[in-house]
């Protein structure tokens, strides 16, 4: 009875009642350590122990939203057809970009499905993308306002600026996109010692002693051996995947990988097979059938099996399966690359990210990959694990041998950041800003479900996408914020399937408890107004409760 | 004042009509002619219902009430008949 109570009294924010429930289903697929994990949480620290991770809900809409998605789109673009045919017909004049006279006879470029989507569907909402900022990312910002007389196929700016908008776009973490002077010291006294430009490669002339720094800190947060960094997040995955595998290696992608997983995937020439997304049945069977056949034509056996996988996957918000996917690799001999670009700092209880989430050594992952963009505030990413592969693809890769140095003050910001997180400074605000995300996540999430919203992804995840459906909703949903001063991101398709339109929030350690008030406030208002409440579950009012209960204890 | 609520009301229906069925992004002009083509098909329902579906369902209660009282009469006629 004591233990029981222990159990929630002390592990109240780490799990929700969905946790109890499947206790029974993680068991039966992972008989690898989750299954002990329940006693043991009560009487050990919390900190040390390897952690359940809470289901991932993708939650179904009712059919009739299905329905009227489809009609949706129906209607819209049967007047796309129609208004093509004026244009061709030349009674609209063309905006966009058109083939010449001569070329007419030739193979069409305009015609496929992306360009028609673009020209009619995508103009007509255009205005809630690429919205121009005037001010630094952070919690709040200004949005320059700017109006279309044409529709969407040109813009002005009017010169007046949106002041104080909230920020639920940006991947600002850890809050670490500020412009405070005394945080900022370091930086600026590194770029007076060296300037901003680096004006050459690691490999001729750009091997700053910074970035030697850089490498070795990033490797002692991580908890492995060695670690490099390059100057792009996104051509670190691009350019040293190739290096990493070749031909008559095979690739084990998920569905939902970023495209810079895929473009480096596709570059380097190795076989691809794609899994179902975090579905640990596809991935066992599409190992068991690489191995028993072999390479395609010749039957011999694959060089290298690399699965991919990401640790938030920031389109759903859901977390990977991280030990069944160790447990597997084991198995099989394959090798493991996980991808933490918004994980790391953002998950785990000191922001270590998911290795540290699901208390896994993170020497037990083959390639570690993050990026600097989201949650140090900098830009870059970088590759770890153990020292040989690192001083192999110091030679190897593409990226490091031909790309520019990364720029000092970017350096000094990443090892500022950190140095804070690690708490090396002296000082707890790097612990507090991991605490305070989790907390606004927790919170956000559970007040999201609680109004009836149908929200993806795992409960620990900052990046919280709420399901929108209709074509129609989701352009007035970016708008209607807007003018209410909060500032989302929607997302359509192409980047989520055509019936799964999505705003996405990502929830940052910067924003204090009013601001997620008011964004609570304005989306109920703007849920009720528009419909969008389309969640058939009501989950128990007792989860608040526990989460009232730990906050005042904390405090 | 309930006229005014009312009117919002109405309002915010025509909105979510919008909304649902993707109008809401098209120029006003294709509205126009979206809505014209619906109304259009609505009243030509609505025209024909009215003039032939009283037809039909008098037919039709004819035809079953003529069933109902034509089974005693052909089954007399049965037995009647050697």
């Amino acid at each position: 009875m004591i233990r029981a109570d222990e159990h929630h009294l002390r592990n109240g924010t780490l799990k929700a009642h969905s946790d109890q429930k499947q206790q029974g289903s993680n068991s039966l697929k992972n008989g690898f350590h989750v299954a002990g994990k329940v006693q043991k949480n009560a009487n050990g620290d919390s900190f040390h122990q390897p952690r359940v991770r809470g289901e991932d809900s993708f939650e179904e809409a009712p059919m009739y939203v299905a329905v009227l998605t489809y009609m949706g789109y129906g209607i819209v673009i049967l007047f796309g057809y129609f208004r093509d045919f004026l244009r061709a017909v030349g009674l609209e004049k063309c905006h966009q970009a058109q083939e010449r006279e001569e070329q007419k006879d030739f193979v069409p470029l305009y015609q496929d499905f992306e360009n028609f989507y673009k020209r009619n569907l995508y103009m007509r909402v255009r205005d809630n993308w690429n919205r121009p900022i005037c001010s630094l990312p952070g919690p709040v910002f200004d949005v320059m306002e700017r109006v279309s007389d044409d529709y969407n196929w040109t813009f002005r700016l009017t010169g007046k600026t949106i002041e104080n908008v909230i920020n639920m776009g940006s991947y600002n973490y850890l809050g670490f996109a500020e412009n405070n002077v005394d945080f900022l010291k370091t930086v600026a006294e590194e770029t007076r010692q060296y300037g901003v430009g680096v004006c050459s490669t690691r490999q001729e002339l750009g091997n700053l002693s910074i970035h030697e720094n850089l490498e070795q800190l990033v490797a002692e947060f991580l908890g492995v051996e060695s670690a490099m960094a390059f100057g792009m997040g996104f051509a670190t995955n691009s350019m040293n995947i190739p290096a990493l595998v070749g031909k008559g290696c095979l690739i084990l992608s998920d569905e939902l990988n970023h495209t810079s997983l895929i473009l480096g995937a596709r570059l380097s020439g190795a076989t691809i097979r794609v899994f179902k997304h975090n579905n640990m049945q596809s991935l066992e069977k599409l190992l068991k059938e690489a191995i028993c056949s072999g390479q395609p034509r010749t039957h011999r056996g694959w060089k290298k099996i690399l699965i991919m996988v990401e640790g938030i996957y920031s389109m759903e918000g859901s977390l990977v399966r991280l030990p069944e996917i160790l447990a597997l690799k084991k198995k099989y001999k394959a090798y493991l690359y996980l991808d933490e670009a918004h994980s790391i700092g953002a998950v785990g209880p000191t922001g270590r990210g998911v290795t540290e989430h699901f208390g896994v050594d993170p020497n037990e992952v083959d390639v570690l990959m993050g990026t600097f963009t989201k949650s140090f505030g900098a830009a870059g990413g970088y590759i770890a694990g153990k020292k040989e592969l690192v001083d192999y693809l110091r030679s190897h890769s593409h990226s490091a041998m031909y790309a520019t140095a990364m720029s000092p003050p970017v350096v000094e910001q990443i090892i500022r950041a950190i140095k804070c997180i690690m708490g090396v400074d002296g000082t707890t605000e790097g612990q507090r800003r991991v605490r305070q995300l989790s907390e606004n996540t927790r919170y956000l999430r559970s007040r999201l479900k609680e109004m009836g919203f149908i929200v993806y992804g795992n409960q620990d995840s900052p990046v919280v996408p709420l399901l929108l459906y209709l074509p129609g909703k989701v352009g007035e949903f970016s708008r209607a914020m807007l003018k209410r001063k909060i500032g989302v991101v929607v997302v359509g398709f192409p980047a989520t399937p055509i019936a799964e339109a999505r705003a996405r929030f990502c929830v940052s350690a910067a924003h204090t408890r009013e601001m997620l008030d008011k964004v609570l406030q304005n989306l109920d208002e703007l849920g009720d107004h528009i419909r969008v409440k389309f969640s058939r579950r009501r989950p128990s009012h007792r989860q608040e409760l526990y989460n009232e209960t730990d906050f005042e204890r904390d405090s | 004042m309930d006229m005014k609520s009312m009117r919002e009301y109405v309002c915010w229906l025509y909105y979510q009509y919008l909304l649902i069925t993707g109008i809401y992004v098209l120029e006003p002009w294709e509205k126009s002619i979206f809505n014209t083509v619906l109304c259009t098909m609505v009243a030509m329902v609505i025209y024909t219902s009215y003039v032939f579906v009283p037809i039909h369902v008098r037919l039709a209660l004819e035809f079953f009430s003529e069933l109902v009282r034509g089974q005693p009469e052909s089954t007399v006629a049965l037995m009647n008949s050697p």
